[in-house]
């Protein structure tokens, strides 16, 4: 295969896992810190993207739209976890697995009700529609170029907050041990429903960035929602770094999985066969790798949590 | 209806009050009961609501009476599963005892229930799965499809870009059964050369992967097979990769009136296959688009067609043979195909499965803004689908 | 189990037995459909609380085990095997191997990275079913329903039932003993106290295992007869939303219990059917919209329903000690 094309290729992995992270992030977050598994967290990815292209049609502006939208998820994050999640915290993941699966449903329902069952339109202004030549004869989309900009900056941004600010200090210190943080004085009930709602709006955040390239409708963050279960997973709960990491390597693999995978078979087996195994082993690749390195370490690669 | 509804209930509690439940299936008997089953829940429902309103509209423009009979319509919503699916048509035969089971828009839905109708006496009418076992091998004389099989589309796209001399094509479609057929369906008309043939994830998001790996093949033209959200994916990611103004975009079941919304720009110019345009100037397909437009606000989607045409089909049919009681006058009458139908022509093959023609379809916006599919003329004309020899159903 | 529960399970399995005489009498056969629906259900739910309520392992992938069960009489009924003395062994040895490489695999994490681990198996083989053209793919196949020649036939509703019922009956009667055995103590001490057990010197670890492997096989003798009741086999079933809805059931009938799950299935299945007409009665159209009410039914279950149905009926505390 041609080498620029796998470099460009290379460039989508990066892409994707950049998106991946975004959604990752929040979730890995409140796993570690309140260790509440949130099947709901998909429907937060899929209400940003709402939320971000009505106000885009409102406002008649991306930029001022996009900004706008990042406070209503804040907003509704903080309503979730108030109404809904809260009770939740104590009881065991069974029971938070089941209500949060229990919100998806309603989620769902709500927008398909609010907004209707056919996907929204949203597009991109004319400024972000541009492409850039960064690999000789491949001009790239400038709106993913920015998808990866903000994502390496949302991670930079988190990384400073986890490692040098004194809610980072709280978030560390919660993940590995909630009880000290009670301890310490601090409002838990304010800093969960802080941090939860942070979580929202990074998911927020992926929606409304993928509103403009993908499909807009009812149940868009499900399938979203189990790839960053298995990032987190393999990065480690509670681990911003882990997270990250383990969200480059799923967008990397899964992308690269998907064009080199029937590529590769053919060289081994009938074109007809490599056709029909090749897609196929492509979208269990992900979830070998999981099994793979939970095999191997059962806490995933960068384990928060120590007890 | 409701009416109806109210004196057969009344009458039934009477019935039972006084033991006699043989008479009230007696008076059952002289009412057609249809059970129209599709996906009303869930992001399905996209597409099954519009043909459930047009099967209301259908009704409503024959004064609700199929064939002239007392009607009674049993809806079903089977939440887009196998088991849900078979679970309704148990209930309709057994417990509703409906003369016919019709709707049904996913494959895989449609072989979970076709034994179980045909074997019961009861006739099945697809108003939009059409797979090829069942046109095929496992035709039955009970199961009538008043829509499409799978494959007349891309089989139609093959043929329009052999003919247009579009060589170096690069094909792509979702890796499940559907996506396959698809694709061996364009295959089996087109006679230029393929750069590529790829299968994506079902349900896939983003495409950036597989539109480098495209770019870089250099085809001429592009043909896909991506039904639903997939479909709005890709040609949305397409469309900002800058490919559309470079390398033309020809699919299937991909750009329509349910798709078309969220696509807006991005589709236009790009062509499609089907066998129904809500342009088509005939006088049923004026009136019913208008209607459908009048009373539900859009523009009706071709599942919301073929819901209207399975309407059309059971009240002429039960017209033609005179009441349902006899089942062999009746399938008789349902195998002239000879329904006021939105597609202007309409003839059943051996198999049962439509003989049609299939259009060329161009996005387009209108001057109001609006974006529809206007028809760009008939690709192939009176078509019939692939497998109906394969099926050993003489009449 | 105390005696409040035997006489619940008992009360409940002389219902089902009661029900197609029944049907009979109301001239409703298809009531018999529903139920025979949800007592395979109820098999694979009281699998699943061997795991998940007895021995505290959350496994998100229990749909896959039906998979496996009905894959495997669809797949022998696609080469002419119609055989029901070899379709029902095979398919619940092919769970039960399956289950066993899985479970080998998952057992060594716990907790969420349990979760997950079992949600990513399940995943694999929904693709893999997904992409198996030659067996119809995502559109499934048909399969015919299993020959027992000589003994029953399955194509006879009332035998067909009755085949499920015993099942079921006999699934029950199994568990009850099993969680009552020295090897059931274990798995529920290793529930509360893992480290005890081992520093006792139980190799609670094979114990989970085998717990696991049992299991699975159970499922995929729920999803053979399930592959039987559709006449039909698709990857749906395997769908990590079926694995959800499974879960549902246990949870909603109380888990930790033998008779719960199988309350929890017919309760769930019979929601499922029913809420749709119900909102119909109050606002027309209102049914496609049913999952707005599911979905708070389901939180409030988990926020005050403790202990599920069977808690109406028994008396807390007998629960999750047996």
């Amino acid at each position: 295969m041609d080498p620029l094309l796998l470099l460009e290729q290379a460039f989508n992995g990066l892409q994707f896992g950049v998106m991946l992270f975004l959604i990752a992030a929040g979730l890995t977050l409140v796993f570690g810190i309140m260790d509440l598994v949130n099947l709901a967290h998909g429907a937060l990815v899929m209400i940003g993207a709402y939320l971000a292209t009505t106000l885009v049609a409102w406002t008649d502006s991306f930029i001022l739209g996009m900004i706008l939208a990042l406070p209503a998820t804040f907003a509704v994050g903080a309503l979730v976890e108030i109404v809904a999640l809260r009770t939740l915290y104590r009881r065991d993941h069974l029971d938070q697995v089941l209500a949060t699966f229990g919100l998806i449903l309603f989620f769902n329902e709500v927008v398909r009700i609010i907004w209707g069952p056919i996907s929204l339109y949203s597009g991109l202004p004319d400024y972000l529609s541009g492409h850039v030549e960064i690999i000789p004869g491949a001009p790239y989309p400038v709106f993913r170029l920015l998808i990866i900009a903000v994502g390496l900056a949302v991670a930079a941004v988190i990384y400073f907050i986890v490692a040098h600010t004194r809610l980072g200090m709280l978030i560390r210190a919660g993940a590995s041990n909630n009880e000290m943080v009670g301890a310490l004085g601090v409002n838990i009930k304010t800093l969960f429903t802080f941090v939860f709602a942070l979580g929202a709006v990074f998911a927020g955040l992926a929606g409304m960035m993928l509103g403009p390239l993908t499909s807009v409708e009812p149940g868009m963050g499900e399938p979203l929602l189990i790839l960053a279960f298995v990032v987190i997973i393999i990065g480690g709960i509670g681990s911003i770094r882990g997270a990250f990491i383990a969200a480059i390597i799923v967008g990397m693999s899964d992308t690269m999985g998907r064009v080199l995978l029937p590529v590769l078979l053919r060289a081994f087996v009938s074109d007809a066969a490599a056709d029909t195994a090749g897609p196929a082993l492509a979208s269990m690749l992900i979830y070998i790798l999981m099994a793979a390195i939970l095999v191997v370490r059962p806490r995933g690669l960068f384990p928060a949590r120590t007890g | 209806m409701s009416k109806h509804k109210l004196a057969q209930t009344i009458g039934l509690a009477a019935g039972l009050a006084a033991g006699l439940t043989f008479a009230a299936t007696a008076s059952m008997a002289e009412t057609v009961k249809v059970g129209f089953i599709t996906t009303l829940s869930g992001p399905a429902g996209i597409i099954g609501k519009p043909m459930k309103n047009a099967f209301e509209l259908g009704l409503d423009h024959i004064g609700g009476r199929l064939g002239g009979m007392d009607t009674e319509i049993i809806y079903g919503d089977d939440k887009r599963k196998p088991d849900v699916a078979k679970q309704l048509v148990n209930k309709m035969i057994k417990r509703d005892r409906v003369h016919f089971v019709s709707g049904i828009i996913w494959s895989n839905l449609l072989m979970a229930v076709h034994g179980t109708v045909t074997r019961s006496n009861t006739f099945l009418i697809s108003s939009n799965a059409g797979p090829s076992p069942v046109a095929g091998k496992k035709c039955s004389k009970d199961f009538f499809n008043v829509a499409f099989q799978n494959d007349m589309m891309p089989e139609g796209m093959g043929k329009y870009m052999t003919e247009k001399k579009i060589d170096n094509v690069y094909i792509m479609a979702p890796n499940y059964q559907a996506g396959k057929d698809m694709l061996k369906g364009f295959k089996r008309m087109f006679n230029g050369k393929i750069v590529g043939e790829v299968y994506t994830k079902l349900g896939q998001k983003d495409y950036q992967a597989e539109i480098s790996a495209l770019r870089a093949a250099k085809p001429t033209a592009v043909f896909i097979f991506l039904p639903g959200g997939m479909g709005i994916n890709f040609v949305k990611q397409y469309a900002q990769a800058g490919l559309s103004s470079q390398i033309p975009l020809y699919s299937a079941y991909t750009v329509d009136a349910i798709s078309l919304p969220a696509l807006k720009d991005a589709a236009v110019g790009t062509f499609g296959v089907q066998h129904w345009s809500p342009d088509l100037g005939n006088s049923v397909n004026r009136r019913f688009v208008a209607d459908y437009r009048k009373k539900y606000g859009k523009t009706p989607p071709f599942y919301a067609a073929q819901a209207y045409d399975t309407v059309m089909f059971l009240d002429t049919a039960i017209r033609n043979a005179g009441g349902i009681s006899d089942r062999a006058k009746l399938r008789a009458a349902m195998r002239a195909g000879d329904f006021p139908t939105t597609r202007g022509t309409f003839k059943f093959n051996n198999n049962h499965f439509p003989v049609q023609n299939i259009y060329l379809r161009e996005a387009v916006k209108e001057a109001d803004g609006s974006y529809v599919t206007k028809t760009r003329g008939v690709i192939l004309s009176a078509h019939g689908d692939a497998y109906a020899k394969s099926c050993g159903m003489k009449w | 189990m105390n005696q409040r529960q035997i006489w619940l399970t008992l009360a409940t399995l002389a219902l089902f037995a009661a029900v197609p005489p029944l049907t009979v009498v109301f001239d409703q056969p298809f009531y018999m459909d529903v139920v025979a629906r949800i007592m395979i259900l109820a098999i694979a739910a009281v699998s699943l609380d061997l795991i998940l309520g007895y021995g505290g392992m959350v496994s998100f992938g229990h749909a896959a085990y039906m998979g496996v069960g009905a894959y495997a009489v669809g797949i022998l009924s696609y080469y002419g095997i119609d055989n029901g003395f070899l379709q029902i062994p095979l398919a619940m040895g092919a769970s039960a191997l399956i289950g066993l490489i899985f479970g080998a695999m998952s057992l060594r994490t716990s907790g969420v990275y349990f979760i997950m681990i079992t949600l990513a198996f399940a995943q694999m083989l929904y693709f893999l079913a997904v992409s198996l053209e030659e067996f119809g793919g995502d559109d499934g196949m048909s399969a015919m329903r299993s020959e027992f020649a000589g003994l029953l036939d399955l194509n006879d509703p009332l035998q067909f039932y009755y085949l499920i019922f015993v099942c079921l009956a006999l699934i029950l009667l199994f568990l009850h003993r099993l969680v009552l055995s020295r090897f059931g103590m274990v798995i529920r001490a290793s529930r509360g106290n893992e480290r005890r057990m081992q520093a006792l010197g139980f190799p609670t670890y094979r114990y989970k295992l085998a717990a696991f492997t049992i299991a699975a096989t159970l499922c995929g003798l729920s999803g053979a007869l399930f592959a039987n009741l559709n006449e039909f086999v698709s990857p749906d079933a395997m769908q990590w939303t079926h694995s959800g809805e499974i879960m549902i059931m246990v949870i909603m009938g109380g888990m930790g219990t033998l008779i719960g799950p199988v309350l929890g299935a017919a309760a769930f299945l019979l929601l499922e059917e029913n809420l749709p007409e119900w909102m119909e009665l109050i606002m027309t159209n209102a049914g496609e919209h049913w999952a707005i009410v599911m979905g708070p039914i389901l939180i409030a279950i988990v926020l005050f329903g403790r202990g599920g149905i069977h808690a109406l009926f028994a008396r807390r505390g007998g629960g999750s000690h047996g």
